[in-house]
């Protein structure tokens, strides 16, 4: 087993070797530009970014005309949602989105703010999941867009996007879904789901970093204003030279990613549960999010009165995240946690785990037994843990604030 | 983020773990920090006949360099009078720790903890605390 175990496969994946194979060649052999029309070198690039665009397409069951190129998640996330919102502002002005949406969202909606939008940041339940209730009572007639993410990056729930979808197309109003961090870990079928405008990134599903893709719906059709000009490149959409050794990669990964899903799933899911079984009987633990509405790769959990950057520091053999940006000089816990209605200590206090395709049961075993010891030692350094054992209630105690 | 090899050494064979019994008249005990920071200390020392501080506990939440800090002067106000701890200062203390500037409120925190518990030894022998400092 190599250490530091790598169960931070939110953050990024890595490149499937099977992918990289299929890259290489397109560095140095392939390299043409695929918009160069004269000469084979660009025939063949732009044969392979063909290839690698029906394969994402098939990902999500689209046509490839609606997949467009983009550089990864933040571009996608900006093309949809501003250039849906500059199209369609002689409609109206106001975005809806929530607030445990990923930066790449909630700034991009703060941008357009600041250009005469208005937008309503819709509040989760303590599961982590948008009502669909708070979201109809939110819905304007000037409403031209909502954004809703497909699933949570820290906590990994699922939201209930394929009734939201529903409920914006029988208003005409145009949807867009980040489905950055469901792409190749849940089935996507856009002929089902009625979203217009939905986001990919490779990163996340053994692909390279640095490409990504936007679904721009068809039937019935949805405009978006470019964000980027310069040569009318992807129909007008998004212009630059592609990238196509990193769009083959994304290909190759969004191909093995619908040939395998199913079955790295159920391994995954088995994993995941191994691992919740066995951090579960530490005393003071908590799962942030709905464990039933959620990938089976994420595992999100507060352990109290643990501060979380040294929990990160005392399991340095582990790759995990915290909810805690304390590394930060804002001192703030994770937005989404509080978004969640979680106490500044659990919020303070968590560690998400990601698995992913190369997770092992010896390396969910090992976390499993460094948690617990790590965790049992932060607490014998915690006055916390001792008041909280001397029966103190702890939002009852007036603290110095500093 | 990295840390240096003292904030390393603290925060994994740290010094002085523990507590005193808090309504023992040698005992003064300082909690400075809130949850909410992310940060809690519980520093207690345990004052001698001579008036001297003869030994200390703590018990940190927080991050590896707040509890660094708060080990290092736990060894630092042994043997000291109440006077010379309380001149302990975060400066020294981030220094020690060579503490980057993200982290100077954990050394700020942990000078308040010495404060608050002399105060809190001084409180229970009936000093004025007040008038101390203007003496001082």
């Amino acid at each position: 087993m190599r250490l530091p175990v790598y169960l931070d496969y939110s953050a990024t994946t890595p490149v499937d070797p099977r992918v990289a194979g299929k890259m290489i060649p397109y560095l140095t052999e392939f390299f043409g530009n695929a918009a160069s029309r004269s000469h084979a070198f660009g025939w063949k690039a732009e044969e392979a970014v063909e290839e690698a665009r029906g394969h994402v397409a098939a990902l999500i069951n689209a046509d490839p005309k609606e997949i467009v190129w983009t550089s990864g998640a933040t571009e996608g996330n900006n093309l949809a949602i501003k250039g849906a919102a500059n199209f369609y502002k002689t409609k109206g002005k106001h975005i809806i989105t929530q607030k445990t949406e990923h930066k790449a969202v909630l700034d991009t909606c703060r941008e357009l703010e600041r250009h005469g939008f208005e937008v309503t940041y819709l509040e989760v339940d303590s599961n982590g999941l948008v009502s669909l209730e708070k979201l109809k009572a939110a819905l304007r007639p000037d409403t031209i867009l909502v954004s809703i993410m497909m699933v949570n990056n820290e906590i990994g729930v699922v939201q209930p996007v394929w009734e939201i979808g529903e409920l914006c197309r029988a208003k005409g109003i145009i949807f867009h879904c980040d489905a950055v961090q469901g792409g190749g870990r849940i089935e996507i079928d856009v002929q089902k789901f009625k979203v217009d405008l939905l986001t990919l990134t490779a990163h996340k599903m053994y692909g390279p970093k640095g490409i990504g893709a936007l679904y721009v719906r068809r039937k019935p059709r949805v405009r978006i204003e470019a964000q980027i000009h310069g040569g009318g490149h992807e129909r007008g959409f998004r212009s630059g030279t592609l990238a196509t050794h990193q769009i083959v990669g994304f290909g190759e990964a969004a191909r093995l990613a619908k040939a395998e899903m199913a079955s790295e799933n159920v391994r995954i899911r088995a994993l995941r549960d191994r691992l919740f079984k066995g951090i579960r009987g530490i005393e003071e633990a908590y799962v942030n999010g709905d464990l039933e509405k959620r990938i089976p790769h994420n595992l999100n959990v507060s352990f109290n009165f643990v501060e979380g950057e040294s929990l990160i520091m005392a399991v340095k053999d582990l790759a995990v995240s915290s909810g805690s940006a304390c590394t930060s000089a804002s001192l703030e816990p994770s937005y989404v946690l509080r978004a969640l209605g979680r106490s500044d200590e659990l919020a303070h206090s968590s560690i998400r785990f990601t698995l992913g395709r190369f997770t092992t049961e010896e390396e969910i075993d090992f976390t499993i037994d460094l948690i617990k010891r790590k965790v049992e030692k932060l607490r014998d350094l915690s006055p916390l843990w001792e008041m909280h054992k001397e029966g103190i209630d702890l939002s009852t105690v007036q603290w110095a604030a500093h | 983020m990295a840390y240096s090899d003292k904030v390393i050494d603290h925060y994994e064979n740290p010094r002085n773990v523990g507590s005193f019994d808090k309504s023992d008249d040698a005992v003064g005990t300082g909690m400075v920090g809130a949850p909410a920071c992310g940060d809690v200390m519980k520093l207690q020392i345990k004052v001698g006949a001579d008036g001297r501080i003869e030994d200390a506990r703590f018990k940190t939440y927080g991050c590896g360099s707040a509890i660094a800090s708060s080990s290092l002067v736990t060894e630092w106000v042994k043997g000291k009078t109440l006077e010379q701890a309380t001149t302990i200062k975060n400066t020294q203390i981030a220094h020690e720790l060579s503490l980057p500037p993200v982290k100077i409120h954990c050394s700020i925190l942990a000078e308040d903890a010495i404060k608050a518990a002399v105060a809190d030894y001084r409180k229970k022998h009936g000093e004025n605390v007040e008038e101390k400092k203007k003496v001082a």
